[in-house]
């Protein structure tokens, strides 16, 4: 399977990984190495589990755009992996497969990527008029706006979240271990002077 | 040109309707009774939960899962507990295999035991919801005496289960599923023959093979369209490759498949339960780290590093390895998936649950179009919705 799959134009990294295939692709092949990997017999790769991303904002190329696909015939998961930047958009595989309409859909609320071609592209899990793409990183856990039934307007109303009490993000992680940062005094210690 | 006038009502269902099944806003387009169109909205139930995990240690994001599709809470946990072992590189002992097969099971039939009476009541029939309810109870006291809870359990933790069944339980659990294939039978005495249940169910939203792999169905659905596909079979995990069990298949794919398959993954589920009784043996009931599983209360009255270990798992945690991984198990619906990543601290950079009925519900247009308004109830009960983990 490695073997066929080396030879589809576009992907350029394939790493195995507890029995799980991972592959890096190039976003413009994308609709063709889904056809490759839909129609080749030896690949059957009919059934398309998910779509996710994963948000770096440091990076240049901010999203990681996950694709998870399996083979009923081959009995075998693969993961495709392509990296996009904001603002970027990407061709959406709803033409290959049904599957990926809500999938897309909930990628594209969650995360703000863009599906071009997609028959459909509207927020799906959150609110009606809801701003802001709450799984990127740079949004807060608490959100923006909060909603409560208001008893004189006689309707619900959104305002500004308010927190009665500071948000509390403990960070327990020891000091010790895994410090990237270092601190005042720290280069005495390394004995380099 | 001939003029064709549209006479097309469009209606709202839900999303406070007892047949909606939880919070489902479908907007229906009819003509005259004739389902044009029916598109559901969902997310009236989104909580955020892979935003809160993002924000919590491997261990506690292990409750959310419980809160997802709140019927079949252990094999949610299930999921998580092999995507994280998976990252971690760790084995869990053959005990809490077992363990684990048998309260996955317990949890099917559970998550059967309350489909199939909804969805019976949502066509007419009451008193299966009354029989099953009782049912579900007495398996429900399984769960509370391993975990203390009926249903939000966090009993299967990554590195193993929180603690072993008490003694005894084997015992009863095989004394109890001695009783339940009768009871099944006197379920389907009412449901299987009845005359209203197979006017409303046979031949209502069919879904091909073809389809149904298209769509991204698995589970129930998967196999009522005549694919044997189970997870459990194919890709077995923890004990499934030990016990011997039947997959079984529908021949059309309609609502009455559906419910056939699912009364036949009860019968087998018991089988299952039994063979892991049988099979199981004393031994630990999770991995014997204390960097990863908290050592023994009574330990921590003695041993300063027990102690320690313990401040520091429920404080900081344990750190993952970075890496990603995704691991399914065949939940009751079908295949629950955890995208988990991993950027080597103690708490998920990323976790995507991949819900079976989220792919199940997207069919609901297909499967619908050309049947009459209160098919949609039928077809809404026989895919087996569950909001908490659609909106998640």
């Amino acid at each position: 399977m490695l073997k066929i799959l080396n030879k589809i134009n576009g992907i350029n990294n394939i790493v195995e990984n507890n029995n799980l295939l991972e592959i890096e692709f190039d976003k413009n092949n994308i609709l063709k190495i889904f056809n490759e990997l839909k129609d080749n017999v030896d690949l059957n790769f009919n059934q398309l589990l998910d779509i996710t991303a994963v948000d770096y904002p440091s990076r240049e190329f901010r999203f990681d755009l996950i694709y998870i696909l399996q083979s009923l015939t081959k009995n075998k998961k693969i993961i495709l992996k392509t990296f996009i930047k904001e603002n970027e958009n990407i061709k959406s595989v709803t033409n290959i497969h049904k599957s990926a309409d809500w999938y897309e859909r909930e990628c594209y609320d969650l995360f703000g990527i863009e599906f071009t071609n997609h028959p459909d592209l509207r927020r799906i899990m959150t609110d009606y008029n809801f701003e802001g793409y709450p799984l990127r990183k740079d949004f807060p856990l608490t959100g923006h706006t909060e909603v409560r039934y208001d008893d004189l307007e006689k309707k619900v109303i959104y305002e500004p979240v308010k927190l009665s009490q500071e948000f509390r993000n403990f960070d327990s992680e020891s000091p010790w271990e895994g410090m990237e940062n270092k601190l005042f005094g720290d280069e005495k210690s390394t004995g380099e002077n | 040109m001939k003029e064709v006038e549209l006479n097309t009502t469009t209606i709202n269902f839900g999303p406070q309707h007892p047949a909606a099944h939880g919070v489902l806003r479908l907007v229906v387009e009819l003509e005259g009774e004739v389902v044009q169109r029916a598109e559901p909205h969902i997310g009236l139930l989104h909580r955020g939960t892979e935003k809160l995990i993002e924000y919590k240690t491997y261990l506690q994001a292990v409750p959310y899962f419980d809160r997802l599709d709140y019927v079949s809470p252990m094999c949610q946990e299930h999921a998580f507990a092999l995507a994280t072992e998976n990252l971690l590189g760790i084995n869990v002992p053959e005990r809490a295999k077992y363990i684990r097969v048998i309260f996955a099971e317990i949890t099917r039939i559970l998550n059967h035991l309350l489909n199939i009476p909804a969805y019976a009541a949502d066509i007419g029939a009451v008193t299966p919801f009354l029989w099953c309810f009782e049912e579900r109870e007495k398996l429900l006291e399984f769960h509370e005496a391993v975990s203390g809870a009926r249903f939000h359990a966090a009993y299967f933790r990554p590195g193993g289960v929180h603690q072993d069944m008490p003694e005894g339980m084997e015992e009863k659990l095989f004394e109890h599923f001695k009783t339940l294939p009768k009871f099944i039978d006197d379920l389907e005495s009412l449901l299987t023959n009845n005359r209203i249940l197979r006017q409303r169910s046979v031949d209502i939203g069919i879904i091909s093979k073809s389809e149904a792999i298209e769509w991204g169905c698995s589970g129930p659905v998967l196999r009522s369209a005549g694919v044997a596909w189970d997870l459990r079979r194919s890709q077995p995990y923890d004990a499934y490759d030990q016990v011997d069990f039947e997959v079984p298949v529908g021949k059309k794919g309609d609502c009455f498949d559906r419910y056939l398959v699912r009364i036949e993954e009860m019968r087998q589920s018991i089988s299952i339960i039994n063979q892991c009784l049988n099979k199981i043996k004393p031994g630990p009931i999770s991995i014997e780290d204390n960097k990863i599983t908290p050592p023994k209360r009574n330990q921590m009255k003695k041993s300063m590093e027990a102690l320690i270990h313990h401040f520091k798992l429920f404080t900081e945690g344990y750190r993952v390895p970075a890496g990603q991984v995704y691991s399914a198990v065949e939940a009751p619906k079908g295949e629950f998936g955890v995208y988990l990543v991993s950027d080597g601290s103690s708490k998920p950079y990323r976790c995507k649950i991949r819900a079976p009925g989220f792919a199940h519900l997207q069919t609901l247009d297909h499967l619908s179009k050309g049947h009459l308004m209160a098919d949609i109830a039928a077809i809404l009960g026989s895919l087996d919705i569950v909001f908490g983990e659609i909106d998640r």
